[in-house]
């Protein structure tokens, strides 16, 4: 009888030697003659434990991670195709509570299918949200994803719905829907993990928003800094033509969706939706001045619904089992769930999917297991690299988008990036505001030149020259950026540096107030 | 897919826009596929681009030169990138690449005395779980310390 061995395909699994693992595995198990059928599966986003073999048995799959090359033999030695003990054997993979306690509603399928099976996407609840939107007229899709209460996920948080329904009512004779794949932010992976692990649901959602909105072509805007995404992506599309989910006539409906996949060039502000419609345009990506919004004025001048891969990839879910379904789960105005990502000097890092409302200490330690340098944590930067560093004082805030912007931070795409208590924080500010002027379109000056100004200052603050007064000129600085920039680039790099220079004035050679500010 | 090498850059071009005719805003897929195919974007090549596009000189070299993946020469035959973004520098990426400058005696951007490898700084290869993270030849690899830096640049000099 044959057993079924899983070993992921993500990047990450890769980068700690999974096609390695998998080749010794093909040919141990050729060697001794056994019958073991290898499938090529998304990760669980459990990344201290890639490579993560798992094996199906009657109980369950059963996890053995992380697997080296040298641990094959062994594995096989000790039966684990029966799922047999070993040094690592984790069990049942959905009973570790990594994952058992997670709310994971668009990585339902993580790790769990074949990324490029559409059978297997099937069999797992895939498609079921297309099916039951082709039986809906377009006002009432865009009914669903409004009453869901989904918001952006790529860092903004708009309401979706309302950009849906602003490219439904405005009439073209062509639309478009653009999916901003342009992942940058340092401490987020989960776009990547999603078109490499789950593409067909992209790829789904895509297609209901096209449908929805009277849009036939689709652009996914990925980075080029992720091959593997691309590649599994226009695979699955590919796949998804053949099958008749994609092109002329889904699923004998009658109507149309074709999708492209367009590889960026090593941009960062390209994730900004302007910039990245002008990159598609085939030119420098150059933030465009709003309005006019994207959604009447897009891509070649036409309507367009641009949106970040986690938001399309939750409405799928949204349509097949209706809004209600996702918008009770979540907490305020922040509906349903955010697929977080630990991301740094973090013990146990990961994706971790949870409604609305988990705090970041529970993150970071009933999940993350503290640093994994074993030092005390000393500040963590939620939100990429436009988000601001949060000392312990503010870890029991609830992850809600109100309550980060009340103490002047953000959720922005779920990233949470963990530094221990060796980091500077005058030099982690120094390099927002040299990434800024490293990755500033150019367009306008508060961005193009503060952020030359900003690290020359921060230098001279570092340096104890003129300190007191140089303090003074980058809050004024960043007052300006924020208030004068075009778009988040300019506007939020002073939030990892004022956040810094408030809460850690010791890391500026500044005396600590008696009362730190909360 | 990378277009058929080895040719001379006109045939290569021809061959690119011939596939990319009529594509509506086709300059960053047709200056991608030129790189694959050259290693590199040549300048010599801008005129006709810009001709073929029905652009300028001026914005098709605008484009080349905003976007930081396009490079006007050819990179080593080996291009390792490697992460310097938060989540990387939390675990040593600024040690990583401090020591990758002096082993390869090259700075970013700058190819080794050797001409064998490339060092190219990188910010965010969404490996942010398992840093530093750096990627040979767009391999991804984890948890990089200079000890396994040295041994995968050992083995990308020794291959054929």
């Amino acid at each position: 009888m044959s057993t079924t061995v899983y070993v992921p395909r993500d990047s990450a699994a890769l980068a700690a030697g999974a096609d390695r693992v998998a080749r010794r595995l093909a040919e141990e198990a050729t060697a001794r003659g056994l019958d073991v059928q290898l499938v090529r599966n998304g990760s669980r986003g459990l990344f201290w434990l890639e490579p993560l073999v798992e094996v199906t048995t009657s109980a369950g799959r059963v996890a053995y991670g992380p697997v080296s090359v040298d641990d094959v033999a062994g594995l096989f030695d000790a039966g684990f195709l029966s799922g047999a003990a070993h040094a690592l054997n984790l069990g049942l993979t959905d009973q570790i509570p990594y994952l058992k306690n997670q709310e994971r509603l668009t990585f339902a399928r993580m790790g769990i299918t074949d990324p490029l099976s559409l059978a297997d996407y099937e069999a797992h609840e895939g498609y079921a949200g297309l099916r039951a939107a082709l039986a809906l007229a377009p006002d009432a899709i865009v009914q669903q994803v409004l009453d869901s209460g989904l918001r952006g996920r790529g860092g903004a948080a708009f309401p979706a719905g309302i950009k849906w329904k602003t490219v439904l009512g405005t009439k073209a004779a062509q639309k478009y829907v653009v999916c901003n794949a342009d992942e940058g932010d340092s401490g987020t992976y989960s776009d990547r993990m999603t078109m490499e692990g789950d593409p067909f649901m992209l790829i789904e959602g895509m297609t209901i928003a096209g449908i929805a909105t009277g849009a036939t072509q689709g652009y996914v805007y990925v980075r080029s800094e992720y091959p593997h995404a691309i590649a599994a992506l226009n695979e699955a599309i590919h796949r998804a033509e053949l099958a008749g989910f994609l092109g002329r006539d889904i699923l004998g409906s009658g109507k149309s969706f074709t999708l492209q996949v367009r590889k960026g060039a090593g941009s960062y502000v390209c994730g900004e939706e302007t910039a990245l419609l002008e990159s598609l345009e085939g030119k420098r990506g150059i933030v465009r001045a709003k309005p006019p919004l994207p959604a009447i004025t897009g891509l070649f001048g036409q309507p367009t619904l641009i949106n970040n891969v986690i938001t399309l990839a939750s409405v799928p879910l949204i349509l097949a089992r209706g809004a209600v379904y996702y918008r009770d789960f979540g907490m305020g105005r922040s509906r349903g769930t955010l697929p977080m990502q630990l991301a740094g000097n973090i013990k146990h890092g990961g994706l971790v999917e949870k409604a609305f409302g988990v705090t970041l200490r529970e993150l970071l330690f009933d999940y993350g297991g503290g640093s994994a340098s074993g030092r005390p944590i000393k500040a963590v930067q939620v939100g990429g690299p436009l988000g601001a560093y949060l000392p312990e004082s503010q870890w029991d805030t609830p992850l809600d988008y109100e309550a980060f912007a009340a103490i002047g931070a953000t959720v922005g795409h779920g990233g949470i990036v963990v530094h221990d208590d060796t980091a500077d924080l005058s030099g982690l500010a120094r390099y927002a505001m040299e990434f800024c002027a490293l990755e500033s379109c150019g367009k306008c000056t508060p961005c193009r030149i503060g952020s030359t100004r900003g690290v020359e200052v921060i230098d001279k603050i570092r340096a104890n020259n003129n300190r007191p007064q140089q303090v003074i000129l980058l809050r004024d600085l960043c007052d300006t950026m924020v208030h004068g920039s075009l778009c988040a680039m300019g506007s939020m790099t002073p939030f990892p540096v004022i956040s810094a220079l408030n809460h850690f004035p010791q890391d500026f050679g500044l005396e600590v107030p008696d009362r730190v500010a909360a | 897919m990378p277009v058929a090498v080895p040719l001379s850059s006109p045939v290569v071009l021809a061959t690119v826009l011939a596939a990319h005719a009529g594509e509506p805003g086709a300059l960053l897929p047709i200056l991608h596929d030129v790189q694959d195919a050259l290693g590199c974007v040549p300048g010599e090549l801008v005129p006709q681009i810009a001709t073929a596009l029905n652009l300028s000189r001026a914005e098709v070299h605008g484009v080349v030169t905003y976007y930081h993946h396009f490079r006007a020469e050819p990179a080593a035959r080996n291009v390792v990138q490697i992460c310097r973004a938060e989540a990387c520098q939390a675990m040593g990426a600024e040690a990583l690449f401090a020591h990758a400058r002096q082993h390869l005696g090259c700075d970013g951007h700058g190819t080794s005395k050797d001409g064998s490898v490339t060092l190219e700084p990188a910010y965010c290869l969404g490996l942010c779980a398992s840093s530093p993270a750096i990627t040979l030849n767009d391999e991804p690899h984890a948890r990089v310390t200079p000890k396994a830096f040295d041994k995968l640049i050992e083995e990308a000099r020794s291959a054929a």
